[in-house]
């Protein structure tokens, strides 16, 4: 298998205050991989860092590009979608027009349509409310429509942070199922950053684990899952 | 009666430029956050700048058209070389940002063209509109381009990709970023429409202010005016905003007495002040709720 993402030595900044201290990880075409740590150990920080929206150093490259000397749309257009904390929904524009914006950067109208119909299909709650403004929707919903309008971009990497904030855990339960279905059947590597670990591990085939802005522990999501170290701090077990 | 009908038809004519200059200050707004003093100065140019185009010798429709042109590139300019580099720069900085453009621009203009009155022509003539004595066709004109104008940025915004995505880009620039929004030049895109709908203002007045560095002054307060009445964060408040200002100061200058031309400023400001002490963020607005 071949790196789709590589980062190398990653430090970020927050003014003077240093946030990441040399994280070095990689992702494989085709996985879904959870990045897991307490709050505050970097996990949207190293989110915000592959888009360049944080001052960094180090390298990262996407496919053999580097990305940190490009602008976070310029990132975008390469084919990583973000779903930022907080959704980043545009809130007084409607449902459909939310997916219009997933897909701004693409010329091709037939696929932008089709593609659309997909995400209904996806998410069947997103087609009863599309010419709903999105801030009428529900927390769940509204991460559905963030994950949907990522989507339409037609990424070839998801960044997730934190999809199952506020959600109650059987929209999470529903979220997640839907996530392994896009990486299966869409081929969209997916990087997903979680506090719910446990959710998190049972999704992923691949994990790292973060504190303190380092990786601390690194392999295949079912061997983190049976770490005792990771059930005691993370699983609560 | 025909005098009140006469009062708000004119209200309404002028009510449209300042609409149009409302319009242009709230896309700068929206963009970037700060109110652009140097709005009726641009306009101002502009108009010279096809004064000059017919003083050359050309029709008047390609005049327009030219000075639109010219004005949507000098607004992407200005905000190219003075503004992106203000962009993270505090509130007072860009203030006298824009005073330095305001007085740029107005010592330019007068240097090049004087501080003489100039007549400007109008296309649409003088005449009584349609046999009737209430308005004349070029106050009709002013208010038929102004719906146009109106019209055409509608379905920009509401129908084509480009006005989805300065929508995104002013009412969220990092998210508009993450789906590869370059907002930048979406913020650009803005200060170049506004310059040109400013220039569209500034063409339209032209004929009843006189062409002189000066001429936007007053028909920039009430743009202000009529942007803060309708609420900044809202072009179509906006534009009801400026038409209600026109007719304010129209009916207040016509009916009060002893306030005539010179008190129909204070009076319709005032008017103003008083709805704002009930709804601060203008009939139209809104106020920004953010989750915590």
């Amino acid at each position: 298998m071949t790196a789709l993402l590589n980062v190398k030595d990653l430090r970020a900044y927050y003014g003077q205050v240093q946030a990441l201290h040399g994280l070095s990880f990689s992702l494989n075409e085709g996985s879904l991989t959870t990045l897991l740590g307490a709050n505050g150990a970097g996990k949207t920080t190293t989110l915000r860092a592959i888009c360049n929206m944080v001052r960094s150093t180090g390298s990262i490259e996407f496919e053999g590009a580097a990305l940190t000397s490009r602008s976070t749309e310029g990132i975008v257009r390469l084919g990583i979608a973000h779903v930022p904390q907080g959704r980043g929904t545009f809130t007084n524009m409607t449902v459909e027009e939310n997916l219009q914006l997933g897909a701004i950067t693409r010329k091709d109208h037939a696929g932008i349509v089709s593609d659309m119909e997909r995400m209904y299909a996806h998410f069947p709650v997103l087609k009863q409310r599309y010419t709903q403004q999105a801030g009428t929707l529900s927390g769940g919903e509204q991460q559905m429509l963030a994950v949907a309008r990522a989507l339409m971009l037609r990424p070839r990497l998801m960044l997730l942070d934190e999809p199952s904030f506020g959600l109650a855990p059987l929209v999470v339960r529903d979220l997640f199922g839907i996530l392994g279905k896009i990486n299966r059947e869409d081929k969209v590597s997916i990087l997903v950053v979680e506090q719910n670990a446990q959710l998190a591990l049972e999704l992923a085939d691949q994990a790292y684990v973060i504190e303190t802005g380092r990786i601390v522990m690194s392999g295949a999501a079912k061997d983190i899952a049976n770490n005792e170290d990771v059930r005691k701090s993370y699983l609560g077990y | 009666m025909e005098l009140f009908t006469n009062q708000i038809l004119a209200g309404i004519s002028t009510g449209a430029i300042y609409a149009c200059l409302a319009l242009a200050v709230v896309m700068i707004y929206q963009a970037i956050d700060h109110l652009n003093f140097a709005q009726g100065e641009m306009a101002m140019f502009s108009t010279f700048i096809s004064w000059q185009l017919m003083q050359w010798g050309l029709p008047y429709w390609v005049a327009f058209v030219l000075t639109i042109a010219f004005s949507f590139a000098g607004g992407i300019a200005i905000e190219r070389v003075l503004f992106k580099p203000l962009a993270k720069a505090p509130i007072l900085t860009n203030v006298a940002g824009f005073i330095a453009l305001y007085s740029i621009i107005n010592s330019s203009a007068g240097l090049i063209w004087d501080f003489t009155i100039k007549q400007y022509p109008t296309p649409f003539g003088s005449a009584p509109f349609l046999g009737s004595q209430l308005i004349s066709t070029h106050q009709a004109g002013m208010i038929g381009v102004t719906l146009l104008l109106l019209l055409a940025l509608y379905f920009f915004f509401q129908y084509t990709r480009v006005g989805l995505a300065m929508r995104a880009a002013a009412s969220l620039p990092e998210s508009a970023r993450l789906v590869g929004i370059n907002t930048s030049w979406m913020i650009a895109l803005g200060w170049g429409m506004a310059a040109a709908i400013g220039a569209i203002a500034g063409i339209l007045i032209a004929p009843v202010v006189f062409l002189e560095p000066n001429m936007m002054l007053g028909t920039l307060i009430y743009g202000f005016a009529a942007a803060v009445l309708g609420g900044l964060t809202s072009p179509f408040g906006a534009v009801v905003g400026g038409f209600l200002v026109g007719i304010f100061e129209n009916l207040a200058g016509t009916y009060i007495p002893y306030a005539g031309n010179e008190l129909k400023l204070p009076i319709a400001l005032a008017l103003i002040v008083s709805i704002l002490v009930v709804k601060p963020a203008g009939l139209f607005g809104r106020h920004i709720v953010k989750r915590v």
